[in-house]
């Protein structure tokens, strides 16, 4: 029955992709129409080949793994094309002779930067957070993955939506709105996608032989939910038809924006930091060897987060059709944000205390330490960037992308190689990483690169702040825009470089991991039983 | 009264004191006489069940522990 629901679910898909290929109204469902009609056709016939065969045994005893494998792999990856792709579009800013005349229209900055933020953000942080969130999970709970192949789908439905929302953009598909570009079709199918993760994800902590469900796994569940909740309601628009990818948003006026930065600001919250923060109360006292700072206050910290961070949106609207109380309420809350940001912060720090001596000999929690420092330094400094009168110098100017960028490649990007170099050895049985000398590499690399980011990006935002405001002794304005273009050349070129170095750390760790995989013994497995208490 | 007016007001007299409260009550029960033990147990669960999930009734100490290579993909 299960079967020939599964084969009948799958023609259906077909025959939408197949009309699709017809009927389509623009590029972009062209393409999607093609990739649902391969990717439906190709699971019809598999599934057909396997016709009547027995359902395969699960080994209940041991951890479903192979699911995070794929899942670390599609990290790195997608890391290294989200980085790479960065680069480019800032080089592009240096020298716009890169916005090649052969790829109008397709290969331009403004097609390549969604590209770049989503296979970023949602490829590689997403995926970094997926397999992160099924490894820790079934370690803290003691139980393999709930669902059986569910986990699977997650993994493939979750790539098929990345390569849809990519596909989209290079061919001119998007909502126009940050951070949740993709339009509808990509959406409904990430929100199914979504679902299925949240159940796996709950499933196996209803099944947990542990009495408490660890704190991290509190962490992991908030994303998951918070972020189902922010993608249906920012999404929430009428296709123009279901053969062609624009569709219509409900929303409308300030409320829309309102909504779209509600979304935003806790994609940033939720996303990149609750779903992180489960990686650091899991990787880093892993990595320590030592039992988190205090347990109190990893809780005090978990509720502190997520009952501040979903108000703190309205301060990406200061000075506009908002009303004037909203942008006072998200000032003060991102103010508040602090008091959680730091406290967590020193949790993680205060974790090495007894076993600081590590930080000389172990490259790994050298990273997630650094992590941490910079989730410390972007939690000042977005606050700081929230007061009203610190907004009115730095909106709109690239302070605002270098605040994002040492949060993102300092604290999202660190704590995420410091965990795939943990999970590598562990998930293949390795004795230990191929080189510790090439991890300190790409350390140095990655460290020198964010500053040269963020220092640029700083000189050069509040640079262009002091341009757009400096007025002459009449009042008029001194500069033009274009001025301040001319400007920042230096400092794109330094950002670029920063960029470029960020790049080659993160192309040495894939070097580096294929080794341990391929070149480095293979770990045996303890002699003596240890009793479980 | 109009929708929006009715969810502000609930927001910000009943449900501001409801999350208040919470939050509150949050603090005094993770500081109660006994909590340090719970939370020192659930902090060091992590360095358990690394390799292999626990048997269904985890008083069955004899079974092997090795990692068996046959693992369902």
């Amino acid at each position: 029955m299960w079967e020939v629901m599964k084969l009948g679910g799958l023609g259906l898909l077909i025959l939408y992709g197949a009309l699709g290929t017809g009927l389509a109204r623009d590029e972009a469902f062209l393409a999607h129409s093609v990739i649902i009609l391969l990717v439906a056709s190709g699971l019809f016939l598999w599934q057909l080949r396997r016709w009547g065969e027995p359902a395969p045994v699960v080994d209940e005893t041991v951890y479903m793994d192979g699911v995070i494998r794929a899942g670390v792999i599609a990290t790195a990856f997608w890391g290294v094309v989200g980085f790479a792709a960065g680069v480019f579009i800032a080089l592009q800013l240096a020298w716009p002779q890169l916005n090649f005349e052969w790829a109008q229209g397709y290969l331009n900055f403004g097609r390549l930067r969604p590209l770049h933020t989503s296979a970023v953000i949602f490829a590689f942080g997403g995926n970094a957070l997926i397999a992160t969130a099924f490894y820790v999970v079934q370690r803290t709970s003691a139980a393999r993955l709930w669902g059986g192949n569910l986990a699977w789908f997650v993994f493939w439905g979750y790539q098929i939506f990345i390569v849809m929302a990519a596909v989209g953009y290079i061919l001119g598909s998007t909502q126009g709105q940050e951070y949740a570009e993709p339009e509808w079709l990509p959406d409904l199918w990430l929100t199914v996608v979504w679902l299925a993760f949240l159940a796996v994800f709950l499933g196996t902590l209803v099944r947990r032989r542990e009495k408490h469900i660890y704190v991290a796994n509190w962490f992991y569940l908030a994303f998951i939910v918070t972020v189902a909740m922010l993608h249906v309601v920012n999404n929430i628009a009428l296709p123009v038809s279901i053969w062609g990818s624009r569709s219509v948003p409900v929303w409308s006026g300030v409320q829309s924006a309102m909504i779209q930065w509600w979304y935003g600001h806790n994609a940033v919250g939720f996303f990149l930091t609750a779903g992180f923060l489960g990686m650091m109360y899991y990787f880093i006292p892993k990595q320590a060897e030592r039992p988190v700072y205090s347990y109190k206050l990893s809780i005090i910290h978990f509720w502190a987060l997520i009952f501040l961070y979903i108000w703190a949106g309205p301060h990406h609207l200061h000075y506009t059709a908002l009303p004037d109380w909203a942008q006072t309420l998200g000032m003060t809350f991102s103010i508040m944000l602090w008091m959680p940001s730091w406290g967590g912060m020193i949790n993680g720090l205060m974790t090495l205390s007894g076993a600081w001596d590590k930080l000389r000999t172990d490259p790994v929690i050298r990273m997630m330490v650094v992590a941490v420092g910079f989730y410390g330094m972007a939690t000042f400094e977005g606050p700081m960037m929230s007061i009203k009168t610190v907004n009115a110098l730095s909106h709109y100017t690239d302070w605002t992308i270098g605040h994002v960028h040492s949060g993102a490649l300092g604290w999202n990007g660190m704590i995420t190689f410091g965990a795939l170099y943990y999970l590598v050895p562990k998930l293949w049985q390795r004795e230990g990483l191929y080189s510790l000398r090439l991890v300190s590499w790409h350390f140095w690399l990655a460290t020198i690169g964010i500053v040269l980011y963020a220092a640029a990006m700083w000189v050069t935002g509040i640079m262009e702040g002091l341009m757009w405001r400096e007025v002459d002794a009449q009042g008029f304005l001194v500069n033009s825009f274009a001025d301040t273009v001319a400007a920042k050349f230096p400092m794109y070129v330094v950002r670029a470089l920063g960029g470029g170095m960020f790049l080659l750390g993160a192309v040495i760790m894939c070097y580096n991991l294929w080794k341990t995989v391929t070149s480095v013994g293979v770990k045996r497995p303890a002699g003596a039983a240890v009793p479980a208490e | 009264m109009e929708t929006y007016t009715a969810l502000r007001a609930f927001a910000d007299s009943w449900h501001l004191l409801f999350m208040f409260l919470f939050f509150i009550g949050m603090v005094i029960f993770i500081f109660r006489p006994g909590s340090r033990k719970v939370h020192d147990e659930t902090a060091n669960m992590i360095f358990r069940n690394d390799d292999r999930p626990q048997a269904p009734s985890s008083d069955d100490e004899d079974r092997p522990r090795g990692r068996t290579e046959s693992e369902a993909r």
